[in-house]
């Protein structure tokens, strides 16, 4: 019997005699990806013709641009935590991928864009469509290389995964010459186990852990804001034992979101520009700030200069170039954030912090009554965002995926959706790229088909990726979609109003019949204006199977709130 | 924090690859930070390559930059010196014309007194060549000038640590890991 194991294994790593492209898709199916995203094209056409031959173990899925290819792929990796993989042609195809790939970079999202270019005789010629992708994308990519030899491959392609995976995840780009698609040579597959130069996760120091533990115990007021690294690290489960120990209340960026559900009693909402009240206000009072795998964006901190002045810092982070970068941190405790809150917890005192997680509650309370209410239990006529959100919550009972595009309804979305479980908050959050949620919600859905997947795309986003409807229709991916369609783009007229008069520059939209158009790729559509119809609505879109277009028509210029003013102090948070 | 602008040497060890200028020199570019000098050459160890840059900015962004180059998959190692923590060189070329070896004798004296190198003669132009510190090719250059310069270049700084950079041992970690 094992001599036969043996055998087998001798087997597969056993040497073939194959194109560059055959390799290719040997390479993929080595790393598991069972699918992919893309578009043809000339030089990458060697590479599609294995894809047709290999159609039953790799499903290639077509978009109907480039752009969406890269954000279906960073859907399916941000629910799944996989490696999400986009292939597009060179030229125009290669630099279609770069908001994509710009979005993983600053987001953290592991993927893999394979890109075909001219032969290699023809490289630097301005040959037809022949562009630097890899000089294009170097600023935005975690790593990228260019293959001109077949014999490349194999390591080039095990090397990517690895990188684009370990540590801090982040897109990597690989171009290969047409040529190299059609050499032949020997290929055998080798996975990847390190980069001489490439040190992923940073080696736990012991001593900053019980430095931070000490600080954490002597804490009155102590705040935890935790970003997406928790979730990244796969250290839900961790980060849960640390905080319910020590009672700390614990506040999330708009990528920490889901980590721990948002019921828990001390998630206190969340941080930055429209994030919740008492997080916000309390980071200028608490003594101890306790970040864990985040990175500080200026949207979170407002004016850095006020920013938590008066706490000690402690600063888990895998990325030791995130270090000091915007906030001094006290002290730093570099790695994954698993392994260094499992150090952590045996080290921290049981506490109660009663006094000042009801403060939390004080502060709730007066941005329920302002805020809150208003936007999800509205008295006026229109219907506001948050009562579509919270029509959702009541009937997926927070189980679903959201997938939010950007702008007012993100903010609404992310405010308000209710989520159970981790990986169900997928966002654009560091780029702020619209058009994102309709393509990433493809790519959730089939990642995990059996979950939820509802995409809140303002009538903006939509419009700027809404082609990929052709892709849902043709794949029958059942993703429910809202569209909240308020005729503006609704967050830069909401500052125009603020700080430019009102003066709406090009923010009004004269918008097409969406449910036509829905229609017209043969999905189910609907849209709701009045508030008796909504429920109804909500509950026709959850129960039906298949894909859903919903357009509900809201109130025209709501304004997200609280919001901190650019340059303004997180305690500076304006409620209205 | 600091806030005056200093002159710094950054050294970085990194894989010899294609493609790492352009990801080193945009961390720099993207925070507007003027490159004074650049030099890439081989190091010590085999096949690793060594860049001396020369910028000159404030400590605490020098330390994040050095941090945001250190993260690229293909640097081994950046470091960051001030000018009393390094021995460093730069080179430079001078093409004059011949007459002026004979026409005007002071030149012979400023290459002796310069430490400078004739590379060679010909009918129409010679060629000096000097290594040294910034200022010491900075006075030469003003004194050749006045006799009037064909061309000239000036090489990037080259430079090594009086402390030990140790990246031998950094490799066998890595190796290791």
């Amino acid at each position: 019997m094992k001599e036969l194991q043996t055998l087998q294994k001798h087997e597969t790593q056993k040497t073939l005699h194959i194109s560059g492209s055959e390799a290719i898709i040997r390479c993929l199916l080595a790393e598991g990806v069972d699918i992919l995203y893309g578009y043809p094209g000339g030089a990458i056409m060697p590479v599609y013709d294995e894809l047709y031959k290999y159609q039953g173990q790799i499903h290639h899925v077509l978009t109907r641009h480039e752009q969406g290819a890269t954000h279906a792929a960073q859907g399916y990796a941000r629910i799944s935590g996989k490696v999400g993989v986009a292939i597009a042609t060179s030229g125009p195809g290669a630099t279609n991928l770069i908001t994509g790939i710009a979005d993983a970079q600053i987001d953290s999202t592991p993927m893999v864009c394979i890109t075909g270019q001219v032969g290699s005789h023809l490289l630097g010629s301005d040959a037809f469509q022949e562009t630097d992708i890899v000089g294009i994308s170097t600023p935005v990519t975690k790593w990228n290389h260019q293959i001109t030899k077949a014999s490349e491959i194999p390591e080039v392609f095990a090397k990517a995964f690895y990188i684009a995976k370990s540590g801090r995840p982040g897109p990597v780009l690989i171009d290969i010459t047409k040529d190299a698609q059609f050499e032949v040579f020997d290929f055998k597959y080798k996975k990847c186990k390190g980069v001489r130069s490439y040190k992923p996760v940073p080696k736990l120091n012991f001593s900053s852990i019980e430095a931070a533990a000490n600080l954490i115990n002597k804490a009155k007021k102590p705040l935890v804001v935790w970003g997406q690294g928790v979730i990244l690290g796969e250290a839900e489960a961790e980060f849960k034992a640390v905080i319910e120990k020590a009672n700390l209340p614990s506040a999330w960026t708009i990528l920490g979101a889901s980590a721990i559900p948002t019921s828990h009693p001390l998630n206190v909402g969340m941080v930055g520009m429209h994030g919740n009240y008492a997080p916000n206000f309390l980071t200028n009072e608490c003594d101890v700030l306790i970040a864990i795998g985040m990175r500080f964006d200026d949207r979170v901190t407002g004016d850095l200069s006020r920013y938590a002045k008066q706490a000690r810092v402690i600063h888990f982070e895998i990325d030791l170039a995130e270090i000091n970068k915007n906030v001094k941190a006290d002290i730093a405790v570099l790695g994954n954030a698993k392994k260094s809150l499992k150090a952590l917890l045996p080290l921290l005192n049981k506490n109660s912090h009663k006094d000042w997680l009801q403060k939390f509650k004080d502060l709730y309370q007066i941005e329920f009554n302002k805020v809150i209410q208003n936007d999800v239990n509205p008295t006026k006529e229109g219907l506001t965002m948050g009562e579509v959100i919270k029509e959702i919550n009541q009937q997926t009972k927070g189980d679903a995926a959201i997938v939010s595009d950007v702008g007012q309804h993100q903010m609404i979305a992310c405010r308000y959706a209710e989520f159970n479980r981790t990986k169900s908050n997928i966002t654009s959050g560091g780029l702020g790229t619209m058009g994102f949620a309709l393509p990433a919600a493809i790519g959730a859905k089939m990642a995990e088909p059996h979950r939820e997947v509802v995409a809140i795309i303002g009538d903006g986003g939509y419009q700027m990726t809404i082609q990929e409807l052709g892709t849902i229709f043709q794949q029958r991916v059942s993703v429910k979609i809202v569209v909240l369609n308020n005729k503006f783009l609704g967050m830069v007229r909401q500052w125009q109003q603020l700080f430019f008069d009102k003066r709406y520059a090009s923010t009004e939209m004269t918008n097409p019949d969406f449910v036509t158009i829905a229609q017209g790729y043969h999905i189910e559509a609907q849209k709701v204006t009045k508030r008796e119809y909504l429920k109804e609505a909500v509950k026709q879109m959850i129960d039906f199977e298949g894909p859903y277009f919903l357009e509900v028509c809201v109130e025209k210029e709501d304004n997200v709130f609280p919001m901190i003013p650019t340059g303004a102090s997180v305690s500076e948070i304006r409620l209205e | 924090m600091e806030k005056e602008t200093k002159l710094f040497t950054v050294s970085i060890y990194t894989e010899n690859n294609v493609g790492l200028l352009n990801r080193i020199s945009a961390i720099f570019q993207r925070r507007h930070i003027n490159i004074e000098s650049i030099n890439s050459s081989v190091s010590e160890i085999e096949n690793v390559s060594k860049w001396t840059i020369l910028v000159v900015l404030k400590e605490d962004l020098m330390k994040k930059i050095i941090g945001q180059i250190e993260k690229q998959v293909e640097v081994i190692k950046a470091y960051y010196h001030t000018e009393d923590e390094i021995i460093y060189q730069e080179s430079c070329i001078f093409k004059m014309k011949s007459d002026l070896l004979f026409d005007e004798r002071q030149i012979q004296n400023i290459i002796k007194d310069s430490n400078a190198v004739i590379v060679t003669v010909n009918k129409k132009f010679f060629v000096i060549e000097k290594s040294g510190r910034r200022n010491e090719i900075d006075l030469l250059h003003r004194e050749l000038s006045l006799f009037g310069i064909m061309q000239f270049t000036r090489s990037g700084r080259i430079a090594v640590s009086k402390e030990e950079m140790d990246i031998s041992t950094l490799l066998n970690e890595f190796q290791e890991h």
